[in-house]
C-alpha cells in the first residue's frame, strides 16, 4: 500500500500568510502589474528611430499580436483605440497565469476567483458604457429587441437576450478563465503527489520504477500549461474585444 | 465479511460524504460529455474548412477559438459544481 493523502483545497491554494491579508496570490498579482508596467515604459523610453531591440523588440511584438491578431480580427480599424486597454488586460492575465509553471511560485494568481471576477467585472462595466457612448439609450433597445424578429417572438427573445448578454457574459468569462487555471493547477498537485508517493513507497521497492510514470506526465502536463496560460489569455482578450466591438457597431 | 459490516456502519456524516463524493463525480463525467462532443465537432469541422481554404485559415482559427471558449465553458461550470459538490 502507499500513503496517498490529496491535501485540502485551502492547502493547496494558499500559502503563507506574508502579513495579514496579503498572501502569495496579492504578491503575484501586484508583481504581475509592475512587471508589465515597467516593460512598457523600458519599451516606451528607448529611440523610436532606432532598430527596436531587446525590451522594445519584446513589446513591439506584443503590440503587433494584439491588433493583428485581436483587434482588427473582431473589431475592424475602427477598434484600434482600443488596444492600450486589451493589451493591459492581456499582459496581466498571461503575467498572472505564468507563474503556475514557474518553480516554487507554482501558483497561478487566477486560480483564485477574486481576479478573475474582478477583471470580468470590469470588462463588463466597460461594454455596456461602450454600448450607451456609441448609441445612447438605443442600446438597450438593440440589445434587447434584436431586428429581424417577429414581433411576438420578443416574449421569448427578450429575456433570454437580457440573461445571456448581461448576466452570463460576465459569468462565464470570470468561470472560465478561473476553472481553467484551478483545474490546470489540481492536476499538476495530483500528478507531483502521486509520483512523490510512489517513490517513497515503503515495503514494496517494485513501485519505484512505477513513480517514473506519472512524472513524465507531470513534465507534459507542465509544457500544456504553458498553452494554456497564454490561450486564456488571449480568449479572455478576445471575448471582451469581440463584446466590446458589438456594443459600439450593433448589428443592422 | 468484515469490510461489509464496516460498509453497513457508516455514521451519518460518513454516509453524506461518500454520497457527495459519489456524486461530484457524476456531475462532472456527465457535464463532459455534451462539451466533448461539442469541441470534437467544431475543431473538426474548423480543419476541415482550413485544409479546403488555406488562406482563410486565421479567420477560422479565430472563430475556432471563440466558440471553443463558449463551448467550454459548459464544462467548466461543471468542473466548479464538481468542487463545490466535494467539498
Amino acid at each position: 500500500m502507499i500513503a496517498l493523502e490529496f491535501p485540502p483545497i485551502n492547502e493547496i491554494l494558499r500559502w503563507k500568510d506574508l502579513f495579514p491579508s496579503f498572501n502569495k496570490i496579492a504578491l503575484i498579482a501586484v508583481a504581475a502589474a509592475l512587471i508589465g508596467t515597467v516593460i512598457f515604459l523600458l519599451a516606451g523610453s528607448k529611440d523610436p528611430m532606432k532598430a527596436p531591440k531587446g525590451v522594445r523588440n519584446l513589446a513591439e511584438t506584443i503590440v503587433e499580436f494584439i491588433e493583428n491578431g485581436i483587434v482588427m480580427q473582431t473589431m475592424g480599424r475602427d477598434g484600434l483605440g482600443w488596444t492600450p486597454f486589451l493589451m493591459s488586460i492581456f499582459m496581466f492575465i498571461y503575467l498572472c497565469n505564468v507563474p503556475g509553471i514557474i518553480p516554487f511560485l507554482q501558483m497561478p494568481a487566477t486560480a483564485r476567483i477574486a481576479i478573475p471576477m474582478f477583471l470580468s467585472l470590469l470588462v463588463w462595466v466597460v461594454f455596456i458604457g461602450t454600448g450607451f457612448k456609441h448609441q445612447g439609450i438605443g442600446y438597450l433597445k438593440s440589445s434587447l429587441f434584436p431586428p429581424g424578429v417577429p414581433k411576438a417572438l420578443y416574449i421569448l427573445v427578450t429575456p433570454i437576450e437580457f440573461i445571456s448578454t448581461f448576466l452570463v457574459r460576465p459569468f462565464s468569462l470570470t468561470v472560465r478563465l478561473f476553472a481553467n487555471m484551478l483545474a490546470g493547477h489540481i492536476l499538476l498537485v495530483t500528478f507531483a503527489l502521486l509520483s512523490e508517493a510512489l517513490f517513497q513507497a515503503k515495503g514494496n521497492p517494485g513501485l519505484i520504477p512505477v513513480g517514473v510514470l506519472p512524472l513524465f506526465m507531470l513534465i507534459f502536463l507542465t509544457g500544456f500549461e504553458v498553452l494554456v496560460a497564454f490561450l486564456q489569455a488571449y480568449i479572455f482578450t478576445i471575448l471582451t474585444a469581440v463584446y466590446i466591438g458589438g456594443a459600439a457597431h450593433p448589428e443592422h | 465479511m468484515e469490510a461489509l459490516s464496516a460498509l453497513v456502519a457508516l455514521t451519518g456524516d460518513e454516509e453524506k460524504a461518500a454520497a457527495a463524493a459519489s456524486s461530484a463525480g457524476f456531475a462532472y463525467g456527465l457535464a463532459a460529455i455534451g462539451p466533448g462532443i461539442g469541441i470534437g465537432y467544431l475543431v473538426g469541422k474548423s480543419v476541415e474548412a482550413m485544409a479546403r481554404q488555406p488562406e482563410a485559415a486565421g479567420m477560422v482559427r479565430t472563430t475556432m477559438f471563440l466558440g471553443i471558449a463558449f463551448t467550454e465553458a459548459l464544462a467548466l461550470i461543471g468542473f466548479v459544481v464538481f468542487i463545490l459538490i466535494g467539498l
